[in-house]
Parts: C-alpha cells; structure tokens; sequence
C-alpha cells in the first residue's frame, strides 16, 4: 500500500445469495483471486489479483459471479488517463520495461470497418452458394507464367512447390512455449482436418507433432530455437520470422517459467533459461543476406518446400516487400500492427507498425507496378477478426489469411492480454500441468475446425452475392470494395473508391 | 458526362451477339449478319453497336489497317503525326459512310493501311506486332481525341452509338465481303454516347464481342495491367481482348488452352481427369489464376483465320452454335441463325466453359 498501490481495474461481483461456497472459483484461477473464509463461511475475492478472464464466471455453476470496470477514477483529465497515470507509478515503482499480451487495444483507426463489400444486382446473377459451386481453394506459391512445352507440344507443368489450402486461412505462428501442448495439439489436428496449415512459431516442433507435418510451417526466427535438418524437412514449408506486427523490430520473448520440460527439449535450450530472440537475424544484415538464407534453406530441403518470410507492417513495407519477392521467398507474410503477442514491450506494441490494410494495400499494389506480383504468394495477418475481414483482405489483393487471435478465441481465450504471466486459466498461454490439461485437445479441435468452417461458409456466400464463383477472381479485385468515412489519401492507399461512387 | 473509362468509371452492359464464319474461306457480304443481329433488336438498347469482318482487304493484306475515330483535327493532326513517325502509310482514306438519321454525331472515321518502318523496329528490338500493339495502346491512352479501334491485317472493325443494323448500315457493310463476320448490339446501362465504347473491341487481329457483366473484372484487369496492357475503357471486353493477346500471341497457348485458363474447369472437375489432363489444367489454372474469368459471360472472338466461342462455366448467358455445310452460325438467340438459314444441319448449346472452335480449311489465308 501507499503511493505504489494502484485500485484494480476490475472488481469481482459475487451474488451471495446465489453463492454456495462450492470453491470452484477458487481452484479455477490460477492468480489466487478467491478464497473461502472460514471464519465467515464465505467466499471472499482480492480484486487486485484479477485479470478478468472470465474463468470463474464461466464456471460458476450457480452464475454468482461477474466481472466489472471499476468506477474507482482518478480526476477527469483528457490528456492524463488513468492508464496513462498508473503506467508512471508502475514504472516509478520498477524502473521497468512495460510488458503486455495480445494485440493493440488502442483506438487507432481499423481499417476493415470502414471498407464495404459489393454485391451484384440485376446487370449480373448473385450465385448461390448451396446450388453452384463455390471455391475456396488456393495455392500459395511462385506462380510461373513461362510455357515451356516438350517436344510432342505438351506443356511442362513443373512449378515450384505450392501449398495448396482447402480455404484461404491458416493459423498463424505462436510457438510451443508461448503457449501450451494441448493447443498445439488442437491446432495441428485442426490444420490436418481443414486441409490447411498451422505455423510452428519460433519454439520447434513437438516430436510428438511430426505426424502433422504435412499441414505444418516450421519457422525459423532470430534465436533459431529447436531448428535442425530434421525440423527444416518436417513442415510442409518453411518460414523466415524477420519480424512480427505486434513488435516490429525486436525479437520474441520468451520468459524462463515457461520453458520447462518438453519446451525446454524442442527448442534445444536449457531449462528455466529466457528465451530471448535477437531483435535481427545475425545472418541478416541485409535484403542481400535474407537471399542467402532463402537459398540456404531450400537447399537444405532439396527445393521440395516453399520458404516464406514474414515481417513486420512498417513504414516502408511496400519496398521491402519489394525486395523479398526478388530473394528468391516464395510466400511474403505481412503482419499488422494489430497483431497478438504472448509478450511485448508495451510501447512497442501499442505504437510501433502500421495497420494491415494500408501495408497489405500498399505491397499488392507495389509488386503489381513492378510486375513481380506473381514471384510470390500475399499472406496477411495481424486482427484478421472475422470472415470479412478475411474476404476484404483478399478482395485488397492478400492470397490468403493468418489467424491467430481468433483462433485462441475459438480454444477458450478471453482476452485478458495476460499471457506473459504463464498462468492462463484456459490452458492455452501456459505450460503448468494443471492449468494445461484444461484444454481437451479434442474439443480444441473440434471447435477450430468449427470457426474456420463457418468462416469459409460465410466468406462464400459473400462471394456468391458478388458473382465469384472462385476465391482467385476475389483476389485483388478491389472494384467490390467502397470506403465509408475515408480520406481521398486513405481511399488512394487502399485503391477503392468511395461508397456511392 | 464523365465518359466511359474516365475517372474510374466502369458501364455494364448486356448484349446480343451474333456470327458467321465460312470454314472454306468463302466471302459473303455484310448484309446477313446485319439481319441476324438487327432481329435481336431488343437485346439492344441503341447505345452500340458493331461489326468485325475478316478477309475484307485482300489487296492490303500484308498491312496493318488501322480503323481510327477523331473527336476533331487537332486530334487528327497529332495522331497522324506520330502514325507518320513510325509507319509507312500506303493508303489512307476516310472511311465511306452512308448518311442516315438514326446515327448522329459521328466523329471523323479514318483508314490507314501502314507498314511499320523497319529501322523503328530494330531499334525496339521487337516483333512488328508487338510494336503495333504498343503504338495503339499509346495512342488511345495518350492523344487525347483520338482512338484507333481497329488494328489487324486483312480485317476491320465497324463500330458507333446506335442499334447494330443501324450501324451496318451507315457502314455500307453490304460492300464489304469477309469470311467471318462478328456482331454486337449493346444494351449498356448508362448513356456513354461514345462511339469508342461500342463493341467489337479488337487488337491487332483479335477481335472480341461479348455479352455479359464478368464479376472477376477487377481482379482480371490488375492482372493484365502487370504486362503493359492499359485498360482505359474499363469495360469486360476490353479486358478480356487483353488476356486473349497476352495468352495467345505472348505465351502462345492455343485457344483450347486459354479457355483452361479464362474459363478454367472447377476444381471437382480437375480431380476427376486421367493423370496427364488433370496435371495439365491444374498447372493452367494455378500458375494463371488472375486470369479467370467468373460471372456471365459469352464471347466469340475472331481471328485471322478462325473463330471461338466461350461461355461462362455456369452458363449464365445464352449462346447456340449451328452448321450448314460449311457455313458456321453462332449467335446468342437461335432465332437470330434460323432468320439467315432456316434450314441447319446441327444447332447446339455448348456448355459451359466449353470452347468451340473453327478454323478455316487449310489454315489462314
């Protein structure tokens, strides 16, 4: 207590009259919130523990309990916010770094929400998609507009290696470590079951997940953890982390509470040791040596896997951008300012990086100018929140979407951003046994499986109301797109035209 | 008005279409395509309409005929200047023209048959096809009045704002003998009032008729724009003229192969074929896939020498082929064939996403 001591943000609200002293909330959370008062035969909750992830209320077998906002304010100021406040006692207190979880919350303008979808109307037919058939299918890869025919006049048809995807959204990197066995587990079975892929992150593979490796990406990052031949030939393709849209600009964290045990063995490090990445790769200097990387590593894979390279959405992307698609990369990942983290310095995350729509905008349009668009395959990423976003990245030009947030929603995530911590009461952002074996891989899964389903259900029935009958005639087709509320510089950006235009 | 093309503004249009080709290379005059498409009258709205003729300047026929509309005589002045730049004209002329009240507000129609001066294309270090290609796309995106809508050897396009017998018409098509014959009356859902916006649209000899609002427009026109083609009239046949010159003069597919890629087969239909065929069209439709076309569309496209005609793989628009001999009908309505030749040998719809082809016996003359 004293000048250190800061009001919580959020206070639990406990219904004693529904309350049975069942104890439940108190063996659920992991950050000691609850506790049973002997002395009063009651319940009773420390408020500056809570995070507000919702574990006890969801579990609440009698619904005694929620969460609120504090109404506990400082005095009004529109420049100095109470987060603004609090941030300098808690610096003040720890001549700390401040850390955070998951994506920028701030209120920076998305970009998705000011972009409508078209739809056809008399002049052409909508197309149904429970009649006609409707596409999702997509490969990524270097597309070749060479013909080369042998000499009976048949075309050659040897490309290089494609990824083909069932639906156009994979699952994004988050390494084993950052989060827990179980959702590996629950998103290698899901990746197989869409036919699509989930990423490795920077943490290795599980030996117990090579079995999933033909709908798997292995990354190789900075710190190069648990990367070796074996790992390289695992995945079906293989990703250069040069970057990462939550802290663009330096390296993954990880905290040596979590690396234990298997986490420790698969990424090749000792046990309880941080893992911290180097904020470049010591290989990468230069656009020059990421070309020598590229090459290094289909050489290793005898040119049998795509090699993509993910960076971060920053100023100067579409040139980047640029000069990755001539190094040889088969996949460009773009990650957005929005994207999620298990750990990040908070300045970092919250100001650092441009949005996804104006980089991804900028890099489609960028490569098209040069001709060079077909060198490589687009994927997004960064708070791709719903199947329209989805569908209005491809429509801006994206070959397909990363999901990461969405896809931790989907295993149980509730979005308290407290990942760093390793105590995630839902199983996903930790490696304690206990908390861990609360995600059932098989329900994990199966609920995976259900989101992206339902997400490519809907993106086709949007594609049906415009006409498309094939994901690629979406792809960059930015005539179905309008801009609501935008700026003529931010429609150019984008390369739409306003609504009613 | 902002005319079409200008400051992004896109006109969907429906259509009728209507051809005839004569696979023994037989010429006939002007006047029975002209009552084939004048019969679908009411698929047109009396915005466009027009004619490509092939075999028509047999006495040019190793020069390029450049068909070209003046919005006045500067427009006239400086395009000539720059045609005299890089080509040896034999012949120019006025196109002749018959007045008539139903077609007003004509621009100046010019003829050019020119040759393209061989030092400019040692200096280009390109094919003579390639240079013209590039001299009409500069033209017609440069010099502000002027449009050259026709652009092949031994053929010619005939277009203006009207109903397509109009048009026929004005043109004194009755004079013109050619052994395939395209038509279009357009039914464009605004008023252009732009004679360049009339179909055919055509590029060196590759011409395009078309009917039908494609939805992948968008997708198929930043494609095409990465090889150095300019749309400029932001309409589906521009576009899809585009991929047809990229695809078949540029990467020398077959037209069988580029109806892979335009109207490429769904993939439940891919998996299904024999091993070598499936390898085949998956690798066209992967490797070219900001090249399929979606939406309704049916289109017949001329060329020297033969004939195409491709629907949508939905079939979301009407079109029937017919054969007497060696006469060859296509047309978007059968009535518009039975008016020209009642008695056939074959009529049939193709199905979606089916090319069909004719070329004329013994190759191109």
């Amino acid at each position: 207590m004293g000048i250190h001591y800061l009001y919580p943000d959020y206070e639990v609200l406990r219904n004693f009259d529904r309350c049975i002293a069942c104890r439940v909330c108190e063996r659920q959370c992991a950050n000691d919130v609850h506790e049973y008062s002997v002395d009063i035969k009651k319940m009773a909750a420390d408020d500056t523990k809570c995070v507000n992830c919702h574990r006890c209320v969801a579990l609440c077998p009698t619904r005694a309990l929620k969460i609120v906002k504090t109404d506990h304010a400082f005095k009004e100021n529109s420049n100095w916010s109470a987060e603004t406040i609090q941030e300098i006692y808690r610096q003040a207190d720890t001549g700390g770094v401040l850390l955070s979880s998951m994506g920028n919350p701030r209120p920076l303008p998305v970009y998705w929400d000011k972009m409508l979808i078209g739809a056809s109307q008399v002049t052409n037919p909508p197309i149904d998609p429970l009649r006609e058939p409707m596409e999702t299918k997509t490969y990524l890869g270097q597309k070749s507009t060479k013909i080369r025919r042998d000499k009976n006049g048949k075309i050659l048809c040897d490309c290089a290696p494609q990824l083909e995807l069932a639906t156009p959204i994979l699952f994004s990197a988050m390494s084993y470590g950052s989060i827990s066995y179980n959702a590996h587990e629950s998103l290698a079975r899901a990746a197989q079951a869409l036919g699509i892929y989930y990423n490795t992150g920077e943490g290795g593979l599980h030996s117990d997940f090579y079995q999933y490796g033909s709908n798997t990406i292995v990354q190789v990052a900075s710190g190069r953890f648990g990367v070796h031949k074996d790992y390289l030939n695992a995945g079906a393709a293989i990703e250069i982390k040069m970057g990462q849209g939550a802290k663009p600009g330096i390296g993954g964290h990880l905290p040596g509470a979590k690396i234990v045990g298997d986490v420790s063995m698969t990424r090749m490090i000792p046990e309880g040791s941080d893992a911290i990445s180097p904020a470049p790769h010591h290989d990468i200097y230069s656009i020059e040596d990421l070309r020598q990387l590229v090459l290094s590593l289909k050489k290793a894979t005898n040119h049998q896997k795509p090699v993509s390279v993910k960076i971060a959405a920053v100023h100067n992307v579409a040139a980047i951008a640029s000069g990755i698609a001539r190094s040889g990369a088969d996949i460009i990942v773009i990650d957005g300012f929005r994207g999620g983290t298990g750990a990040a310095p908070t300045r970092i995350r919250d100001t650092v990086g441009i949005p996804i729509e104006l980089a991804l905008a900028a890099v489609d349009q960028r490569l098209r100018d040069e001709g060079i668009r077909n060198n490589v395959s687009l994927v997004v990423g960064g708070s791709i929140r719903n199947s329209a976003d989805a569908l209005k990245a491809i429509l801006l030009g994206a070959d397909a979407v990363y999901i990461a947030t969405s896809a931790l929603l989907a295993l149980g995530c509730h979005l308290c951003r407290s990942c760093h911590s390793g105590k995630c009461n839902w199983g996903i952002a930790t490696q304690r046994p206990e908390l861990a074996k609360r995600l059932n891989p098989n329900t994990g899964y199966q609920r995976l499986c259900n989101l992206v389903h339902a997400w490519t259900h809907e993106i086709k029935e949007m594609m049906g109301g415009m006409g498309v009958g094939s994901i690629e005639a979406a792809r960059g087709n930015r005539l179905m797109l309008r801009g609501i509320g935008l700026t003529d510089k931010e429609l150019e950006i984008l390369g739409i035209r306003h609504a009613g235009e | 008005m902002v005319k079409e093309g200008q400051q992004g503004n896109r006109i969907p249009s429906g259509c009728a279409v209507s051809a005839v080709f004569q696979k023994d290379g037989r010429r006939r005059n002007g006047e029975d395509i002209i009552r084939s498409i004048g019969l679908m009258h009411e698929r047109s709205n009396g915005l466009g309409g027009g004619f490509a003729a092939y075999g028509i300047y047999p006495e040019y026929k190793e020069l390029y005929a450049l068909h070209v509309f003046y919005e006045g005589e500067k427009s006239k002045e400086r395009c000539e200047e720059f045609i005299y730049q890089n080509f040896e004209v034999h012949s120019l002329s006025k196109i002749p023209t018959r007045k008539i009240s139903q077609i007003t507000d004509e621009p100046h129609i010019w003829r050019y048959f020119v040759e393209p001066f061989r030092r400019r294309l040692y200096e280009s270090q390109i094919r003579d096809e390639e240079f013209v290609s590039r001299f009409v796309i500069k033209v017609n995106t440069e010099i502000e009045g002027a449009y050259i809508f026709s652009s092949g050897k031994n053929m010619g396009v005939f277009k203006a704002v009207g109903y397509p017998e109009d048009v026929g018409e004005f043109y004194r098509l009755e004079d013109y003998k050619a052994y395939c014959w395209t038509a279009h009356g357009r039914y464009p859902t605004n008023t252009p009032g732009w004679w360049g916006g009339a179909h055919p649209f055509a590029l060196l000899d590759r011409s395009v008729v078309h009917n039908g609002e494609i939805s992948s427009y968008d997708a198929n026109r930043r494609t095409i724009e990465m090889y150095g083609y300019k749309c400029t009239l932001l309409t589906d046949t521009e576009v899809i003229t585009y991929i047809f010159d990229y695809l078949v003069r540029r990467k020398g597919l077959s037209y069988e192969e580029v109806a892979k890629v335009i109207a490429a087969p769904f993939w439940s239909t891919i998996d299904e074929q024999e091993e070598a065929e499936k390898a085949e069209l998956s690798y066209l439709r992967n490797m070219f896939s900001g090249l399929l076309v979606t939406g309704p569309f049916s289109i017949i496209v001329g060329f020297s020498g033969g004939i195409l005609a491709l629907n949508d793989r939905l079939k979301l628009r009407s079109m029937v082929v017919a054969e007497k001999g060696s006469a060859v009908y296509i047309a978007s309505e059968e009535s518009a064939i039975r008016l020209i030749e009642p008695e056939l040998d074959k009529v049939w719809a193709p199905l979606g996403g089916e090319p069909v082809l004719f070329t004329l016996e013994g190759g191109a003359r």
